[in-house]
């Protein structure tokens, strides 16, 4: 088979540029294996993260071509192989060196998130159709590709105000698992800022869980917001009725 | 004291955030103690998030007739009864609160029609036994352990690497390692060390393993003076990909089989009836990867070298429900549609049953203050470990060792670090830079590989033991002298450059090991001794440093109680 030209970018906190390598392709490629011969043969300090190679860790995000992707799960012959393949880091984040940014800002947010409460002296029942709606969200490997695609981080840096679609993702697993007792509205809508999304969709298309973030989680949740700040009376009757699985 | 390095002191340090080390954490910080949790990659992404198929736990939500009991018996013969009876029994007995501990933090489980924990089949367990979510259970273990941990207020520090253990005396004292990022030195003082650092799978070629699985955890510990057991036995699962060559090695769940999933060879044989009629595709691990192993051998394999897995002949709709990640997997990676046509598949390297030598209750390793857990300990699988017993071992074991290791804190005093043994840990990881010529880790790394791969793979003879061992003393002449290019910071071949003395350290005690059992058990085939000897089940290997030099000793495998002998001689 041919080889391929990787422009990927090398560099850290001080700046950088790309550098193109010649890969020679193999059958079934993805980038990931692209970026692994560079290392072996060529740059053994490129730096990029990676654990399962199954699209099952979210390790190994990156902008290629432009587009956030997962490197594990990209194919090389699904990529036009007559121009340079660009690989970048997630631009929402810092450079920490080549392909790894600084995500730690992610784990900051999760902490502010309340855990599962579960409702006192509850029966560990629940019915696969009532689990269902949550396993979606529990699908989320944390590869904040939704993150660096939202505009809200990338292009305005608004990572004070906003949780972003992650979060979303995951205060909605708690928010709508069957046993879970505690609210988290008022934590969405002001540390959250739950209202700054405005249903781009730009998340869910990137999602490589095919979460439906925005439909399932972001919309949803964004309604219990406004029931719960500006019509108290739904809210009021939701709570007595015990129904937070609506 | 070092005041030149960045120091953290814990009552509890715990080097790993899988599945065990994160459940120890819990555990101990449930008990009071302050604790620290150090891993390679970031949170949330360690080896245990791969786990696709279940928690074997004997919950009796789908058979009401299984119970610990019979979870004990199969687990023991799983291990061809190399075990340690007290932890096979331990495990049996306590996995089920275990289980349902996860679900009061938050993991959802699939679930029965009467809206219980569902349960599925898998190889060697004789009732379906394990609790899954699809096939991510390892994700959701993860995610659910890690948010109960953060919001109990562990301390992590995530992307440091531990290169060695520190001691004071005979006692531990901590641990030196690096932060990735940086390539900047750090000190972790404790008075308990909990080594939970996971397999060994990166020394061999074809893996489910990921980069972090080099055997530190193990090696540091035998460099620290404890002891490893049963290092022989190296478990090659039966269904890995096999192509195309890049993902070559990755895992194909159990529960394709678990599921109803057929095995065939190039005639369309469904093989397994030579070799287990009476189990068939569901039979141990050992067993389905001789047989695929046998089959390509004989000519009789797949266009790639493996076997035929095939799920098609059930509806689409449920193979996508009960195996999404594998039908994905398949689609993307492979340009396969297993729901309308067969996988090929082939063994891979894929869990380590040896490990650190621990006491069953406690976890507690031979140097005072150093415990261990999950795949890095040893016992409880014997020769071969069956599907879903280790993410029940995890939760059981990384649970004991959490609160031994809290309770040893709490008893005795504050260690002191040996700033010698700093240096020399210093020296060790820089020498590689301090090269102007030397070889590229890669490359020695991928030789090892396919030197273990062809000579200390699934069948073994004593001509390719002995050559591997003459192998392996060129490759730790080769390690001596490699060198790194780059800086410091966040340098994967610098990385790789300790990571491969933990693997040289790893893969001669597995091949000293393989060498001296002259029988075939479990995980252990020897071509020139194909028999299971009653005298060899009884003993069990240990190895332990002496000087520079491994040594290898037998012990008895302990005697059971009558009352577990009974439980075994039941039902045959
Ligand atoms: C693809 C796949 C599927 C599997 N499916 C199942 C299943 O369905 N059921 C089942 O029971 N078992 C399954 N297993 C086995 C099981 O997942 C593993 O045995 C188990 O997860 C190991 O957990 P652990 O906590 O011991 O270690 P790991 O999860 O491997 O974690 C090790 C930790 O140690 C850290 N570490 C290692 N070295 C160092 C160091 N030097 N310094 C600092 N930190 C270090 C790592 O960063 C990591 O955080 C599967 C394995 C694979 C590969
Ligand atoms: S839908 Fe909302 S959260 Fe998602 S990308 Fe758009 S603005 Fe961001
Ligand atoms: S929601 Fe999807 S895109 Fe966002 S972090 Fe999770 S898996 Fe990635
Ligand atoms: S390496 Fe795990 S998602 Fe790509």
């Amino acid at each position: 088979m041919s080889d391929v030209t990787m422009r990927v970018f090398r560099g850290d906190r001080d700046g950088g540029g790309p550098v193109d390598y010649r890969v020679a392709l193999t059958p079934g490629m993805v980038v990931l294996d692209a970026l692994h011969a560079i290392q072996a043969h060529q740059a053994p300090d490129l730096a990029v993260r990676w654990n399962c190679k199954a699209a099952k860790c979210g390790s190994c995000s990156a902008e290629v071509n432009g587009r956030p992707r997962l490197a594990c799960k990209t194919r090389m012959d699904a990529l036009p192989l007559d121009k340079p393949i660009t690989v970048y880091p997630l631009k929402a984040f810092p450079v920490i060196k080549d392909l790894v940014t600084d995500v730690s800002w992610n784990y900051k947010v999760n902490a502010k998130i309340p855990a599962f409460t579960p409702r006192p002296d509850v029966k560990w029942k629940m019915e696969q159709r009532d689990v269902d709606r949550v396993q979606e969200f529990r699908k989320c490997i944390e590869c904040f590709l939704c993150q660096d695609v939202c505009h809200v981080l990338r292009d305005h840096g608004k990572k004070e105000q906003f949780g972003g679609p992650r979060f979303f993702v995951r205060v909605a697993s708690l928010e709508m698992h069957p046993l879970d007792s505690v609210s988290r509205t008022k934590l969405l809508k002001e540390e959250l800022g739950i209202g700054l999304c405005n249903i781009t969709k730009c998340c869910t298309e990137v999602c490589p869980e095919e979460i439906h973030i925005t439909d399932n989680a972001i919309i949803p949740l964004k309604e219990r917001v406004v029931d719960e700040f500006y019509d108290p009376l739904t809210m009021l009757v939701r709570k007595i009725r015990g129904a937070k699985r609506d | 004291m070092t005041p030149k390095y960045e120091t953290h002191e814990n009552d509890v340090l715990i080097i790993g955030a899988g599945g065990a080390g994160l459940r120890a954490a819990v555990e101990a910080l449930a008990q009071g103690a302050s604790v620290g949790v150090v891993c390679k990659s970031l949170l949330g992404k360690a080896h245990t998030v791969m786990a696709e198929g279940g928690i074997a736990a004997a919950m009796c939500n789908v058979d009401q007739a299984d119970g610990w009991r019979t979870h004990f018996r199969d687990t023991m013969r799983g291990g061809k009864f190399l075990n340690n009876w007290r932890m096979a029994q331990l495990h049996a007995q306590e996995s089920p609160d275990r289980v349902r501990e996860l679900e009061q933090w938050g993991a959802l489980f699939d679930r029965t029609e009467t809206g219980d924990i569902l349960q599925r089949a898998f190889g060697g367990h004789t009732f379906k036994r394990l609790c899954h979510v699809g096939d991510r259970t390892g994700l959701e273990m993860i995610r659910t352990l890690q948010d109960r941990g953060v919001q109990q207020g562990i301390d992590v520090y995530m992307e440091c690497t531990i290169t060695r253990l520190l001691k004071d005396g005979d006692r531990i004292a901590g641990a030196f390692g690096y932060w990735r990022e940086q390539g900047r030195f750090v000190i972790f003082k404790a008075k308990s060390v909990i080594v939970a650092t996971g397999g060994i799978g990166k020394a061999w070629k074809v893996t489910s393993n990921s980069w972090e699985c080099t055997g530190d955890g193990m090696a540091l510990a035998y460099e620290a003076g404890a002891e490893l057991l049963d290092m022989e036995f190296v478990q090659f699962h039966p269904t890995g990909m096999v192509w195309p060559p890049g993902v070559q090695g990755l895992l194909v769940t159990e529960a394709v089989r678990g599921e109803g999933g057929i095995l065939r060879n190039k005639n369309g044989e469904r093989f397994m009836e030579k070799y287990d009629p009476k189990r068939m595709e569901l039979s141990t691990r050992d067993v389905v990867a001789r047989s695929i192993y046998t089959e390509v051998k004989e000519g009789r394999g797949s266009p790639h070298g493996g076997a035929f897995l095939d799920i098609s002949h059930k509806q689409a709709e449920y193979v996508k429900r009960k195996l999404p990640s594998m039908y994905h997997q398949f689609k993307e990676l492979a340009d396969v549609d297993i729901t309308k046509g067969p996988m090929e598949v082939g063994p891979t390297c894929h869990y380590m049953m040896g490990g650190i030598r621990v006491e069953a209750e406690t976890g507690r390793t031979s140097v005072a203050g150093l415990y261990a857990a999950g795949e890095a300990a040893a016992g409880l699988h014997g020769a071969n470990r069956l599907g879903g017993n280790s993410l029940s071992d995890l939760l059981v074991f990384g649970r004991r060792a959490g609160l031994a290791a809290a309770e040893h804190a709490r008893a005795v005093g504050g260690p002191a670090v040996d700033s010698a043994q700093v240096d020399e840990a210093e020296r060790q990881l820089l020498a590689p830079f301090e090269r102007t010529t030397g070889e590229n880790p890669y490359t020695i790394h991928g030789e090892l590989q396919d030197m273990l791969q062809a000579l200390v793979g699934i069948f073994r003879t004593e001509e390719d033991l002995v050559r591997a061992l003459g192998e392996l003393e060129k490759f730790k002449a080769r390690a001596g002298l490699m060198r790194v290019e780059g800086s410091r910071l966040f340098n994967p071949g610098w990385h790789l450059s300790r990571d491969l003395q933990h693997m040289l350290v790893v893969a001669e005690a597995v091949t000293r090991s393989a060498l001296a059992r002259q029988e075939s058990r479990g995980a252990h085939s020897r071509i020139d001794f194909p028999k299971t000897e009653d005298a060899w089940g009884k003993k069990n290997h240990v190895i332990t440093r002496d000087g520079a030099a491994m040594r290898l000793v037998e012990v008895p495998v302990a005697e059971m109680p009558e009352e577990l002998k009974q439980i075994l001689a039941e039902d045959k």
